[in-house]
């Protein structure tokens, strides 16, 4: 089992305390395209971040790849993020001043590749996703389904074995959002890349393989 | 930080300008010393000028309020009572004499008895001939070495007037030297307007007697003149009966007070200096600092994404000291730039004053702005360190 969460609690303590997760068991293999569908609110995102180790939970056991997910320092985490997974966000997230291929190249600076080496292979993955003639253009200078398979490009280029998305054809048109998320299906066949996906899209959900719904912070799959 | 330029160089103007401050006022607070020392130039550096005026207290029998005069004797009492004097050589001045060759005259001029050894205290630049020597003196011959202005008026056909004859007084004069020394120090007479001729001729001409005007003393190498000043006072007062303690009696002035009141000044100067611009400096620093927390609070999606996606707190923390560092850097730059190229219009407008600061001030200032931006980027790095990854994801 890739990712085994065992009674997952997150309560946020921001004034009122509020109990998000209420006790999450969750199981997925390596390799598994899931959806996870759910009211707003219900704690689809919080999930997605204490997945995808932005973020920490309160009890409960997260065991990523045999490994436990505890009080990992900086470090680590930031090691797990690099290499283990990648992020797809609903606005995208590229940073504004830098171009398309720079956006692409920043997971590998943290990793230390030269800077040729990184070039080289940020323009292959653009090339793939069909984005080699805006390879210097700004994010400002692109449509929302080219922001999207950028950020689907730095996703993909440090070889991660999962990839969180949340809400990743929100800010895009239904014809779009068909397009990438049959690119998402693509790479999970071709490459084996475990996907998880966070949607209220039900067009969406049933592209993939299974759906886990939540409702108030609790899995009713 | 690339993102907003005009923010970032108006940020910057604050240690551009006061690194600008420091520099340029050094630079040309070293270039007006320089100046104003050029002034004292040929005048030997440790000397004293010994003058006498009205006693102040009464002693042994005589009254306070006494005139008395310096006297040849004096001389040779220093000589030999204070050894550790070098140059014991006296002088008078008869001012405004008119100096007349031909149809010529000129009537500014000051006839200066002095001794041979007084080239010593004030170095002439001899354009023609020779100096006064110990034979003029001795033999009280009427020759006479004469300044630049006073050449200029009698011979203004120029050449060689040595071997000629002028006029001061009633009395004609072989002239034997010129001298061009343009030092702005004057002692009993600008060097310019001297017609310089032996002490004891000037005495018996102008009826003098023994009496001299001043005496001028140097220290030999490694005497401290001011330590001596009481012994010169014990020496003086003795033979014409004052109180050695009544100072005022004996206006004693030493260059080297002088100089180090000058000095005293400029290091005074230089301390205001270093206070307003390191002030300056600092208060751009902490400007550049201010602006950076804004940014970095700004930038927190940003730096959210990098953490996000395998920045460690350590990686964002160099980014933003770097981004400090070159942003007062470039601010350094330009400031020593703009000064060097303000120093080197002063240094051309006044030739051969040293108003440019040195290649290595120049770098150290460098250096020292640099790390300014560590410390500059210090507060707001520690801010973006605490930005967690999933600041990312809050809606923006
Ligand atoms: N950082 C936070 N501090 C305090 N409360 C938070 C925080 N993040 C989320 N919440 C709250 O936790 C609950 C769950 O939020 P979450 O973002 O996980 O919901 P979601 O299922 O993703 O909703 P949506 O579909 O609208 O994105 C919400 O009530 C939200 O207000
Ligand atoms: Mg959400």
């Amino acid at each position: 089992m890739l990712i085994d969460l065992k009674d997952i609690n997150k309560t946020y303590n921001n004034g009122q305390p509020l109990h998000v997760l209420k006790g999450i068991t969750l199981g997925i293999e390596a390799g598994e395209f899931v959806s996870i569908m759910g009211a707003s609110g219900s704690g689809k995102s919080t999930l997605l971040n204490i997945l995808g180790i932005l973020d920490n939970y309160d009890t409960g056991e997260y065991w990523l790849d045999g490994t436990l997910i505890k009080n990992l320092s900086e470090r680590q985490g930031a090691d797990y993020r690099n290499r283990m997974i990648g992020f797809i966000f609903q606005s995208f997230n590229l940073i504004s001043f830098k171009t398309a291929v720079e956006n692409v190249e920043l997971p590998l600076f943290y990793q230390g590749v030269s800077r040729r080496k990184r070039h080289a292979m940020a323009m292959e993955y653009l090339d793939r996703l069909g984005l080699k003639d805006w390879a210097s253009h700004y994010p400002n200078e692109m449509s929302g389904g080219q922001k999207q398979r950028v950020a689907i490009a730095r996703a993909l280029i440090t070889h991660p074995r999962i990839i969180l998305a949340d809400e990743p054809t929100g800010a895009l048109d239904s014809k779009t959002s068909v397009e990438v998320m049959d690119l998402l299906a693509q790479l999970n066949r071709e490459e084996k890349v475990t996907m998880i996906i966070v949607t209220h899209d039900p067009t969406v959900a049933s592209k993939t393989r299974r759906t886990i719904r939540i409702k108030d912070g609790i899995i009713e799959e | 930080m690339t993102r907003n330029k005009s923010r970032s160089l108006l940020t910057g103007f604050g240690v551009f300008w006061g690194l600008f401050m420091l520099l340029f006022m050094l630079g040309g607070g070293n270039g007006f010393k320089a100046m104003m020392m050029k002034n004292f130039e040929g005048f030997a550096t440790n000397t004293a000028i010994l003058v006498a005026d009205r006693t102040t207290k009464p002693y042994k029998g005589f009254q306070d309020g006494r005139g008395w005069s310096l006297e040849t004797g004096d001389i040779e009492r220093l000589r030999r009572m204070v050894p550790q004097l070098d140059v014991v050589t006296p002088s008078l001045s008869i001012w405004s004499s008119s100096a007349v060759r031909e149809e010529y005259s000129y009537s500014d001029a000051v006839v200066k008895g002095i001794g041979a050894e007084y080239r010593q205290v004030e170095e002439p630049v001899l354009k023609y001939g020779r100096y006064l020597n110990e034979m003029d003196i001795l033999q009280e011959r009427k020759v006479c070495v004469i300044g630049r202005r006073v050449y200029d008026e009698l011979f203004p056909e120029g050449g060689d007037p040595c071997g000629k004859y002028i006029r001061a007084g009633a009395i004609y004069y072989q002239v034997v030297g010129v001298d061009f020394s343009a030092s702005n120090i004057s002692v009993n007479g600008n060097s310019q307007d001297a017609v310089l001729i032996p002490f004891p001729v000037a005495q018996k001409i102008y009826h003098r007697g023994n009496r001299i005007d001043l005496i001028c003393v140097t220290g030999r190498p490694g005497v401290t003149l001011s330590t001596l000043e009481t012994r010169i006072r014990e020496v003086i007062a003795e033979n014409h009966f004052f109180d050695p303690t009544d100072k005022p009696a004996l206006f004693i002035i030493d260059t080297e007070q002088l100089f180090s009141m000058v000095d005293t000044l400029f290091t005074g100067i230089n301390l205001l200096i270093w206070l307003v611009g390191l002030g300056t400096i600092l208060a751009g620093a902490i400007g550049v600092s201010n602006i950076m927390l804004v940014t970095v609070k700004e930038r927190t999606i940003e730096i959210g994404i990098r953490r996000a996606i395998g920045a460690t707190p350590r990686d964002i923390l160099s980014q933003i000291m770097m981004e400090s560092v070159a942003l007062t850097s470039a601010a350094g730059v330009l400031g020593i730039m703009f000064t060097v190229a303000c120093l080197a219009v002063l240094e051309k407008s006044n030739p051969g004053m040293p108003f440019q600061i040195g290649f290595w001030s120049a770098i150290l200032a460098l250096v020292l702005v640099a790390l300014l931006g560590v410390v500059t980027g210090l507060a707001p790095a520690t801010r973006a360190m605490a930005i967690k990854p999933v600041d990312a994801m809050r809606d923006e």
